[in-house]
């Protein structure tokens, strides 16, 4: 019960009714006229005609290698499909782990800087304060250009720019993988650099005044107050970006690496056009990503519920919704 | 080096982004009021709808348009070539530069389905965070659904999901790069430099050369309007 409406009276219920009967109607009708029909029957004149035809979608030629386990290419189908997952996964959780790491480090790095701003040594020696607060300017400023830099390409354009300049220089990996784990490294680190610097931008002021108080470092403070708990408040963006990171290792087709999707059409490529299984093919993988997001995402919203109950402070609300939203990006 | 290849390529880019763009919000607009709306059904397409899209990569609906379609009906191009959004007017705006390539359709209409998903999720964050009072005050007027929206929620609704809206519009414009490598579009940014880098002739300098020109093409699009955002977004958290 949203808070937008009254409980419907009798005449609301009547219009419900009838939208109910009518929606449920069209989308029916969308179903079976705007997707079935183009699949099952491309050639007909009749629009009542509704058989699967021979050439459309829904033949046993186009999905036996899927569903029937009596076809001959089943076996092979599946276990190719099964390697291509297989590599999905280990590109993701490998991609998963170092951009957690590195972004972690940028945030630290970042957070420092922005504390040691303006601080001017005048308890060392004038060459020496001068070269560091030239390192802090420089580091600033550097920081700031990687983040934007990366944060402002398509990823797709990442991973292509690892992938030519790297092979440019001679750099080869023996696994095509690896292209595209260090261009999702890339761009996610940052992203989840920032997620963690907005969580501890959102801190109340009294942690690290409190931090300071007792005597901790800038460096200390950061990592033993303000980290831990930006980790904890973000969790849900952090989760979000996680499952953003897996639907982009449907990337690989750009770096010739063989995951879920690229073996596929591999698949269809392999059945060639008379019987091609591309609708089939490309349905499956479809649900097979919308089962595993869908469950990463319910994982997003089971912490948001847990952390909103245990008292911590929310996070900042544009951030969480910004960073969900991010999208494939 | 010639520039115009990347300026061609920066245009077709920026015309696909404004058509999906002003889809996408169309669209989006469209599902977000139906996740809200008092009647069930509607709901369950709303959040079918979002479900299903947002969990799914777009490289994936990308190849189920670019290479799923041209394996139907090929019969009468209805969708070999997406000819159902051979539109008059809007058909004029779909060639891009003057050729008229399916791929382009396709591209379109994917960003377009894509992210309506997520531009109804920024919009539906937006009515979610104005406080429940306005639209319990709205309600105890005897204001209909209707009205409650359009009067109250909508007018400051906008201004929480403006933000959000603009990063969604964002990640689109870098999620355009994706029907450049993967969708065929050609002749796009990415298609560029794609097409470019295939050219047996370009040597190592030109690589750098390339990759110059392509990035500069996107950030021109991004980094200014992120920056825009993050200057709304301050104002917005220094008005609250």
């Amino acid at each position: 019960m949203s808070v937008l409406y009254d409980v419907p009276g009798p005449r609301g219920r009547l219009i419900s009714w009838i939208v109910t009967i009518g929606s449920i109607l069209v989308v029916a009708a969308g179903l079976i006229w705007g997707v079935y029909r183009p699949l099952a029957k491309p050639v007909t004149d009749s629009m009542w005609d509704l058989a699967p035809g021979p050439e459309g979608q829904f033949t046993m030629a186009r999905w036996g290698i899927l569903i029937d386990p009596n076809n001959e290419s089943f076996g092979l189908v599946w276990q190719r499909l099964g390697e291509g997952w297989l590599a999905t996964f280990t590109a993701a959780a490998l991609a998963i782990v170092f951009s957690l790491i590195i972004g972690i480090g940028i945030a630290l790095l970042r957070a420092q800087l922005r504390g040691v701003r303006g601080r001017r040594y005048t308890n060392r020696p004038p060459v020496a304060s001068a070269l560091l607060r030239f390192a802090t300017y420089s580091g600033t400023g550097a920081s700031r250009f990687w983040v934007e830099f990366f944060r402002g390409l398509p990823v797709v354009v990442t991973i292509f720019l690892v992938y030519r300049i790297l092979a440019q220089y001679g750099l080869d990996f023996e696994d095509q993988m690896w292209f595209l784990v260090i261009g999702l490294t890339l761009y996610n680190s940052v992203v989840i650099g920032e997620i963690l610097r907005s969580g501890m931008d959102g801190l109340p002021h009294g942690q690290h005044e409190a931090a300071s108080s007792v005597g901790l470092s800038i460096g200390q403070s950061i990592r033993l107050v303000q980290l831990p708990q930006a980790l904890r408040i973000m969790l849900p963006a952090l989760i979000s970006q996680i499952v953003v990171i897996f639907k982009d290792t449907s990337l690989g087709q750009i770096v010739s690496f063989d995951e879920a999707l690229r073996t596929s059409r591999g698949i269809v490529e392999f059945f060639g056009a008379a019987d091609s299984p591309a609708i089939p093919m490309y349905f499956m993988i479809g649900v097979m990503y919308i089962v595993i997001c869908y469950g990463l995402s319910k994982l997003a919203v089971y912490t948001e519920r847990r952390l909103s109950r245990s008292g911590m402070p929310p996070a900042p609300p544009a951030m969480v919704t910004m960073d969900q939203t991010g999208a494939i990006s | 080096m010639n520039i115009q290849p990347f300026i061609d390529g920066f245009l077709i880019t920026l015309q696909l982004c404004i058509l999906s763009a002003v889809g996408a919000l169309t669209l989006g607009a469209l599902v977000a009021a139906l996740r809200v709306s008092p009647i069930p059904p509607l709901r369950g397409i709303g959040t079918a709808y979002v479900t299903l899209f947002r969990n799914l990569p777009l490289t994936v609906v990308i190849f189920f348009f670019a290479f799923g379609f041209p394996k139907l009906d090929v019969e009468n191009q209805f969708f070999t070539h997406a000819t159902f959004l051979k539109i008059p007017l809007l058909s004029d705006l779909l060639q891009p530069l003057g050729m008229d390539v399916p791929f382009f359709r396709f591209a379109v209409l994917s960003l377009t389905i894509y992210t309506a998903a997520f531009v109804c999720e920024a919009i539906r964050s937006g009515i979610n965070a104005v406080s429940s009072g306005q639209a319990e005050a709205a309600r105890s007027l005897g204001l209909t659904f209707t009205q409650n929206l359009r009067f109250v929620i909508f007018p400051q609704a906008w201004k929480y999901a403006i933000v959000p809206l603009g990063s969604v519009i964002i990640a689109m414009l870098k999620n355009s790069a994706l029907a450049g490598a993967i969708g065929g579009v050609g002749g796009d940014l990415m298609g560029t430099a794609d097409s470019m880098l295939s050219d047996p002739e370009a040597g190592a300098a030109s690589l750098l050369t390339v990759f110059a020109g392509i990035s500069l093409g996107y950030l021109i699009m991004t980094v200014p309007l992120g920056i825009l955002l993050d200057r709304v977004e301050k104002k917005r958290a220094v008005a609250r």
